[in-house]
């Protein structure tokens, strides 16, 4: 019994989006494919004990799961009338048999990543879905990723729900001319969802491994199903390098350890490897997108050996690149910290002291930090325990609030 | 096919010249061409007098002037049939607006077949 609930618990976390997106070309509508999904991973506890652990998981749950589907719209028809038709293309499975165990079941999880990602949608609302309707996560476990109440967000999901439904957000993969928009809002939810875990925005640690693993899965899956896409292999080759640095960034007390200081032997060099490899392809090809750009210069901090010896010009001349395809004020920070290194603190000083005015960034805790460091490093300790003072006011994640903390402490020694 | 309403927000100010209106009238013939271009089709519209002519009422109470007081007033609206929000969205891209832009809304099946 132990090894069916495994085999379920390992089938939920390999295939809910696989069996939840087949399903929802059956039900016609997201919410009722979710249930019958659940259904059937509940029913695959007791049929997996009495026949066994089937051949292929993923097959035996999706015809579990449309079987409920058909059923549903059996005992409904009047339902199914007022259903708004998702699937653009009406093919038909056969309604009455089961499928059977070796039938292709055409892979529809680019649809269900496009449609939780439509533009219609708002931003939180994106990623809100993507977890639970793509990776599976219960409302509970993103509302505590996020840090919402569980109510809010389950309201959140329901909303969103009904307005694919009601406004007939479409069940597809977007045309090639609206591709690139599309898949960069793609992109940006699977972002999103490993920085919230890479540096997790409050609370006592600075990662949350959970997050920074989906987001992995999501953008091995989707550099699977469009293996050409430069940008997915750009953000895949991304996640990857800064997950190599992750056992790094913390000291054993869970204290924050910035890049100059992290111990470059214990990154996972088979991540750095792999990571390295998908940024050359990402780059070949006409001009990098920005992911490919951000991915190209974690490379450069993974290849270098110490970082004195990091090629500061090349970075700065990658964000120059950035900048172009993506003009951010916090791209720009970014860069500034690169000149810093390149040029001396003084120099970028003058650049970060541009930005200081940008309402994009009033709330941005890294700028006033950024600021801090250099002031420091100029030796003006008095206007940098002030900027401290300034990032402190602003910084919600508890490791970073101590990082400031002792620098604070620093620069006051460094005055007395 | 589903009907949306795309409802016009305008700045008032950006029709205050004939040459301003006859312009206007133009987009608006060409717009509705490019409808029927996409597929899509016009099943209604209107275009409005200024919120300077709106009288609103609140319960029984009677006052002058629009709902809401915006820079950009509600101006005119179209009701099209698409076959999504995809092809909605496309159709109401073209869709002029003086100044300002539009919003695109499901309109409610209430027919219950």
């Amino acid at each position: 019994m132990p090894d069916v609930r495994e085999a379920v618990a390992e089938a939920h976390r390999r295939e809910w989006a696989f069996v939840l997106a087949a399903t929802v070309r059956v039900a016609g509508d997201v919410d009722l494919a979710e249930e019958c999904v659940q259904d059937a991973y509940v029913a695959a506890l007791d049929a997996w004990a009495r026949d066994g652990v089937p051949r292929r998981p993923g097959a035996w749950l999706t015809t579990a799961a449309r079987r409920r589907a058909l059923d549903a719209h059996r005992r409904d028809r009047t339902l199914r009338a007022k259903l708004p038709l998702l699937v653009e293309s009406a093919e038909q499975l056969p309604p009455e048999a089961a499928l059977p165990d070796d039938e292709v079941i055409p892979d529809d999880r680019l649809r269900l990543v496009f449609t939780c990602c439509h533009p219609a949608l708002a931003r939180e609302a994106q990623v809100a879905l993507t977890l639970r309707l793509v990776c599976g996560l219960t409302t509970a476990e993103i509302a505590a990723a996020f840090l919402v109440q569980e109510p809010t967000l389950a309201a959140r999901l329901t909303r969103a729900k009904k307005k694919i439904a009601a406004a007939r957000i479409p069940y597809r993969v977007p045309e090639a001319a609206e591709l690139p928009d599309r898949l960069d809002a793609v992109l940006t939810v699977v972002h999103l969802v490993f920085t919230t875990g890479h540096t997790a925005p409050t609370g006592d640690s600075v990662v949350r491994v959970d997050l920074v693993e989906r987001s992995q899965e999501l953008a091995r899956m989707l550099h699977r199903l469009m293996p050409d896409e430069r940008e997915v292999r750009g953000l895949l080759a991304l996640l990857l390098l800064g997950e190599a640095r992750r056992p790094t960034r913390t000291d054993a007390a869970g204290r924050l350890v910035l890049l100059a200081d992290q111990d470059r032997d214990a990154w996972d060099g088979r991540l750095v490897d792999e990571g390295r490899a998908l940024v050359v392809d990402a780059l070949r090809g006409g001009r990098p997108g920005r992911f490919a750009l951000q991915a190209a210069i974690a490379a450069l901090h993974a290849e270098a050996p110490s970082y004195e010896e990091t090629d500061w010009s090349q970075v700065v001349k990658l964000y120059d690149e950035l900048l172009r395809v993506w003009p951010s004020p916090v791209v720009a920070l970014n860069r500034a910290a690169a000149v810093a290194e390149a040029a001396g603190p003084a120099a970028a000083l003058v650049e970060v002291d541009a930005l200081a005015g940008d309402p994009r960034l009033a709330a941005y805790h890294y700028l006033p930090a950024t600021r801090a460091d250099l002031l420091r490093r100029l030796g003006r300790y008095g206007d940098a325990a002030q900027a401290y003072r300034d990032a402190l006011a602003l910084v919600r994640n508890d490791a970073e609030r101590d990082f400031l903390r002792r620098r604070l402490g620093e620069v006051g020694a460094g005055l007395a | 096919m589903a009907q949306y309403m795309i409802l016009i927000y305008e700045t008032e100010d950006s029709y205050s010249s004939p040459e301003d209106w006859q312009r206007a009238m133009q987009e608006h013939g060409r717009f509705t061409e490019q409808v029927v271009e996409l597929g899509g089709k016009i099943v209604g519209g209107e275009a409005l007098e200024p919120t300077a002519t709106a009288t609103t009422i609140r319960g029984d109470v009677v006052t002058d002037g629009p709902f809401v007081e915006t820079k950009e007033a509600l101006g005119g609206f179209y009701i099209v049939e698409a076959r999504d929000l995809d092809h909605a969205l496309t159709i109401a891209k073209l869709c002029p607006a003086g100044g300002g832009g539009v919003e695109v809304r499901p309109v409610m099946d209430v027919s219950g077949d």
